[in-house]
């Protein structure tokens, strides 16, 4: 049945934003660590978009159903992953998130298994046809998103965890969640807050509270959000041709997950605000891509990389201007950094595969 | 499958949308706020960030003698820093490292491991005080060894082998004790304060003010420019009263004994020379002392930290017999007392003995002359008895016994002369009239520092004039300094010229023929002064203890002046253990000649030049031709790492330039 797909329905334009994005970003990388160890991180950045592409460019020639009909395979393979990381992962600063692969690669499996994650909940709620959703029905979405959350958590990694619960959201809000359930939920959640603090590891709870309270530890966990603050409030309207923050190092390891703030000094509101604007219309392209997609699944699928890829803006941004604590979330496109590229890359691919069976049937 | 196409409700897409639309317009808010609201605040903290206060750190002022000559001077001096911000493996260079710089690599791994969980932008200190060659080491390995690097700091260079050290005392960090006492309480931690001697009292002074240098920093507080400079205000040099080659005179007189020198112009109180024995090297302290090194100075029984000058309050002995003396002619009493000295005398049932009685007879008649020349113990145990304690307590309070000279030093002591109140005071019991006996001749609860006897003796032979003793020329200080002490600068006691006299001529004879300290004669010149010989514990305490330690010795004192009347010098001497008087009052002689000889016109020594290369120092030692004394040499050089200056000619002892 998928035999008339063609690389005519590809969606350029939005490889094009894509691209400019990813750019951007690699001039950044290569501005902020110029002078610093990480010099030469951008050239490694520009292979892992070149790697990215080749796999879009083949997800996108498989079909989306096919994945869909594997994916009970996919998610237990997934499991696996996560609890091969637990037992054999490398530790690295106090958490256990990789696996060393044969070649001296590492291979942190929490990335792809978000993949997995939005295909297995496009699967579950495409087989469940109702327009209202049950009690049980929510209970089994949501325990699709939470094993392999609570394994990521253990990791412990707090921040790649929660990139998991936008999917969980996205589907349940699609697929009929009715306003009574949502605020049930909500309620539960805050009630369990305490309990949840109760469970964060020291570090995490200085960020959370670092957050609220920059000042209170300058020289500490404050720090990072602190010269964060400075590096972007510095950048002023039309950006600090200096870059001084990033160029003198205040901003520590400005090139991952504080990328934004270094863009934002050196380029100012102006930049960052037009940076914003490529990230809202590559958004605005997927949303059409998932109203335009030939079946329930389709929209699934590409809405869960819409709910992503919004919540990774939201996070990392917002943690960026100060309105969210530090969590080690990456900025899509822009961070340095392989897996995430890759996972963007993939799951673009996913979307790309939709969209080019949107004649189909 | 009908539920395979059921299709996703269009509103909750088109929600979706705006939800996204509402994140992304709260994001620019918060963008705006940042920059363009509040853009002027963070410009500001990121100004701030990057621009930082580096202090330059102003050098002290330079400590010269009256002539001018360098007492004590600065050195650059550098210390190795390795810096742990660059991207190079420090354990990998460590072997490199530690061959350049003479140290061993294994220390230096450890220190790297030690600094592991320290802030990176703390730099190690590998090295303090660097050589020549370390610092060629640095210079030439800048490439290759970025992370090396070196901070300059002025250090003090104190003469050697303690010369001095008691006067000029030291300087180290300021304690946190001290920076809550309101004398420091503006000062910073970290200054480099003078801690005793003339470095502490002086310490305004020389201090000078740090500059800073406004240098853009990154995040490690590697400078990666200079905005601006305020250059350091280096401290302001400070001329003392003393003469360095009567300084030398004294040092070289006491030697290795114990004991105590003081060198005092007595017209106008200026301090020549002092010396204190045993000493100790400032220049411990000027770099950093070690814990060990500091309780050995502080436990020590000798007390190698005290300035004895100053500090040690002891029983004058005999010496005291001039102001008994004094007191007894001004009273009328002394010019009329004539006792026979048999060896002692009894007085209130008690039996007193003269210090003759050990050579198995008496001084025979006496009077107050040769009470004085002799030393007679029966004739002041006599004189003590008919003043009694009331005059004999005025007439020492009046020439400062019991009480601070006011001389610009930190922490003198005061002494004490007994007195019938004071007895009643501490002791809540009366004078009894047996007591005066010890008191007359120095004896009992008398002690006094050598500093006031000197004063007291220098006062007598001056016609009554006391002077405060002092190490600085008052005009040479800035107005805003206000000496510590505030003791009226000259009182005159009246003294009967007759009596003066009498007093002066006596304490000529001390060192003539028929003297106590004969031995100490100088030919052709007015010497006149009088010894003392004070026990340091009593006599009964001494036969309970008599294990023959030599630690019960007589202190041997004397104060001399020169010429007798209206004396251009006074000299008093202590020497612990020294036994005898005449002892001390040989020692006050060399210095008394070295004076005599400088006054004439006569190097005290032929200038030699010195056969090796110049020791860093402002004073340092040679060896002598004949190859076992040190002789001090005075010099005035300076030192200058980056330029290679080398060494400033010399200026020997005794050559004015």
């Amino acid at each position: 049945m998928s035999r008339y797909v063609s690389f005519r329905d590809f969606d350029w334009w939005l490889l094009l934003f894509v691209l400019i994005i990813c750019g951007l970003g690699v001039l950044e990388i290569r501005s902020a660590t110029a002078h610093t160890k990480f010099a030469g991180a951008h050239i490694k950045q520009m292979y892992w978009i070149g790697a990215g592409m080749i796999m879009m460019f083949a997800i996108s020639y498989l079909s989306y159903q096919a994945l869909l009909d594997k994916i009970h395979w996919l998610y237990i393979a997934s499991l696996a992953s996560l609890m091969m990381v637990l037992v054999f992962g490398q530790k690295y600063l106090g958490a256990r998130r990789w696996i060393k692969m044969p070649g001296g690669a590492h291979f942190q499996p929490s990335e792809w298994v978000k993949l997995i994650l939005i295909i297995a909940v496009a699967k579950y709620f495409t087989d469940l046809s109702q327009r209202e959703l049950t009690w049980p029905d929510f209970i089994k979405a949501g325990a699709i998103v939470g094993i392999p959350m609570l394994m990521v958590l253990v990791q412990p990694d707090l921040g790649t965890a929660l990139t998991y619960l936008p999917i969980a959201i996205m589907g349940l809000f699609l697929g009929g969640l009715r306003l009574r359930q949502a605020l049930i939920v909500i309620l539960l959640g805050v009630m369990m807050l305490p309990l949840a603090w109760h469970h964060l590891k020291p570090y995490q709870r200085e960020r959370l509270t670092s957050f609220s309270d920059p000042e209170s530890d300058s020289q500490g966990s404050g720090y990072q959000v602190n010269q964060s603050l400075i590096a972007v409030g510095s950048g002023g309207l039309w950006g600090s041709a200096a870059g001084s923050q990033t160029h003198l190092a205040f901003l520590p390891i400005p090139q991952t997950d504080f990328i934004f703030a270094a863009f934002s000094e050196e380029h100012g509101f102006v930049g960052a605000l037009a940076l914003l604007l490529l990230y809202f219309i590559v958004l605005m392209r997927l949303t059409q891509n998932a109203q335009t997609a030939p079946d329930r699944a389709g929209v699934f699928i590409v809405m869960g990389v819409v709910a992503v890829l919004s919540f990774h803006i939201m996070v990392n941004v917002g943690m960026v201007v100060g309105f969210m604590p530090v969590t080690g979330i990456p900025l899509p496109l822009m961070s340095y950094g392989g897996s995430s590229v890759l996972f963007m890359f993939l799951a673009l691919g996913i979307v790309m595969n939709v969209r080019m069976r949107r004649f189909v049937n | 499958m009908f539920g395979r196409d059921e299709k996703v409700s269009p509103m909750r897409l088109t929600a979706a949308q705006y939800i996204i639309l509402a994140i992304f317009l709260v994001l620019t808010y918060g963008l705006w706020r940042l920059q363009v609201s509040r853009s002027d605040l963070y410009a500001t903290l990121a100004e701030k960030n990057r621009v930082r206060d580096v202090p330059i750190l102003a050098p002290r002022g330079k400590i010269l003698d009256r002539e001018g000559r360098v007492i004590v001077d600065n050195y650059s001096s550098f210390s190795a820093l390795l810096m742990r911000d660059s991207t190079r493996n420090l354990n990998d260079d460590a072997d490199i490292i530690a061959d350049g710089l003479h140290m061993d690599a294994k220390d230096i791994k450890d220190r790297i491991r030690r600094f592991a969980t320290m802030p990176q932008y703390q730099p190690i200190f590998l090295k303090d005080d660097i050589t020549q060659d370390d610092l060629a080491f640095i210079e030439a390995h800048r490439n290759e060894l970025p992370e090396l690097d070196t901070i300059m700091a002025h250090r003090r260079l104190y003469p050697r082998k303690g010369f001095m050290a008691h006067v000029i005392g030291y300087v180290g960090e300021v304690s946190e004790e001290m920076l809550n006492s309101p004398r420091w309480e503006l000062y910073n931690s970290g200054d480099v304060v003078g801690k005793s001697g003339i470095e502490l009292e002086y310490n305004q002074m020389l201090m000078g003010k740090n500059g800073s240098r406004q240098v853009v920093v990154n995040s490690h507080g590697r400078e990666m420019g200079l905005l601006g400079e305020k250059d350091a205000e280096a401290g302001k040099d400070l001329k003392l009263t003393i003469d360095i080659d009567l300084q030398i005179a004294a040092e070289e007189a006491l030697g290795d004994k114990n004991g105590a020198i003081v060198a005092m112009d007595p017209r106008s109180g200026e301090i020549l020379a002092m010396v204190s024995r045993p000493t100790f090297d400032p220049n411990d302290f000027a770099v950093k002392i070690s814990r060990d090194q500091w309780s050995k100075l502080v436990n020590d029984d000798e007390h190698p930290l005290m300035n004895k000058a100053i500090q040690a309050q002891l029983a004058p002995g005999s010496t005291f017999k001039i102001i008994m003396a004094t007191a007894g002619m001004q009273e009328g009493i002394a010019q009329t007392l004539h006792v026979n000295c048999p060896g002692g005398a009894s007085f209130y049932g008690r039996y007193f003995k003269c210090w003759i009685a050990v050579q198995h007879h008496g001084h025979g008649a006496v009077d107050v002359t040769k009470a004085i020349y002799q030393s007679c113990d029966v004739f002041f145990y006599t004189l003590a008895d008919r003043l009694g304690i009331s005059r004999m307590a005025k007439y020492a309070t009046e020439f400062g016994l019991g009480q601070k000279t006011g001389i610009d030093l930190p922490q003198e002591a005061s002494g004490l002369m007994p007195s019938e109140e004071w007895k009643i005071r501490y002791y809540r019991q009366k004078w009894y009239a047996g007591e005066n006996m010890s008191v007359g001749i120095g004896q009992g609860a008398v002690v006094a520092t050598p500093m006031q006897m000197t004063r007291a003796i220098s006062a007598i032979t001056s016609g009554g004039l006391m002077v405060r003793p002092h190490l600085t020329f008052p005009n040479d200080l800035p107005h805003n300094l206000v000496p510590a002490s505030t003791e009226p600068g000259r009182v005159s006691i009246p003294i009967d010229p007759k009596n003066w006299e009498v007093i002066t001529d006596a304490m000529a004879e001390v060192p003539g023929p028929l003297g106590t300290a004969n031995s100490a004669h100088l030919q052709g010149i007015d010497f006149a002064g009088k010894t003392g010989s004070a026990q340091t514990i009593s006599n009964t305490l001494k036969a309970k203890l008599a294990n023959g330690k030599q630690d019960y010795k007589d202190n041997a004192w004397f104060v001399g002046v020169t010429p007798r009347r209206n004396p251009e010098l006074v000299v008093g001497v202590l020497f612990e253990g020294g036994e005898h008087g005449q002892f001390a009052a040989r020692l006050a002689a060399q210095v008394v000649k070295a004076y005599v000889d400088k006054q004439r016109r006569q190097p005290v020594k032929v200038v030699q030049k010195p056969q090796k290369n110049v020791e860093m120092g402002a004073v340092w030692s040679t060896t002598s031709p004949d190859g076992h004394s040190d002789n001090f040499q005075a010099a005035h050089f300076t030192v200058d790492i980056p330029k290679r200056r080398l060494p400033l000619a010399v200026a020997a002892p005794g050559l004015t330039h």
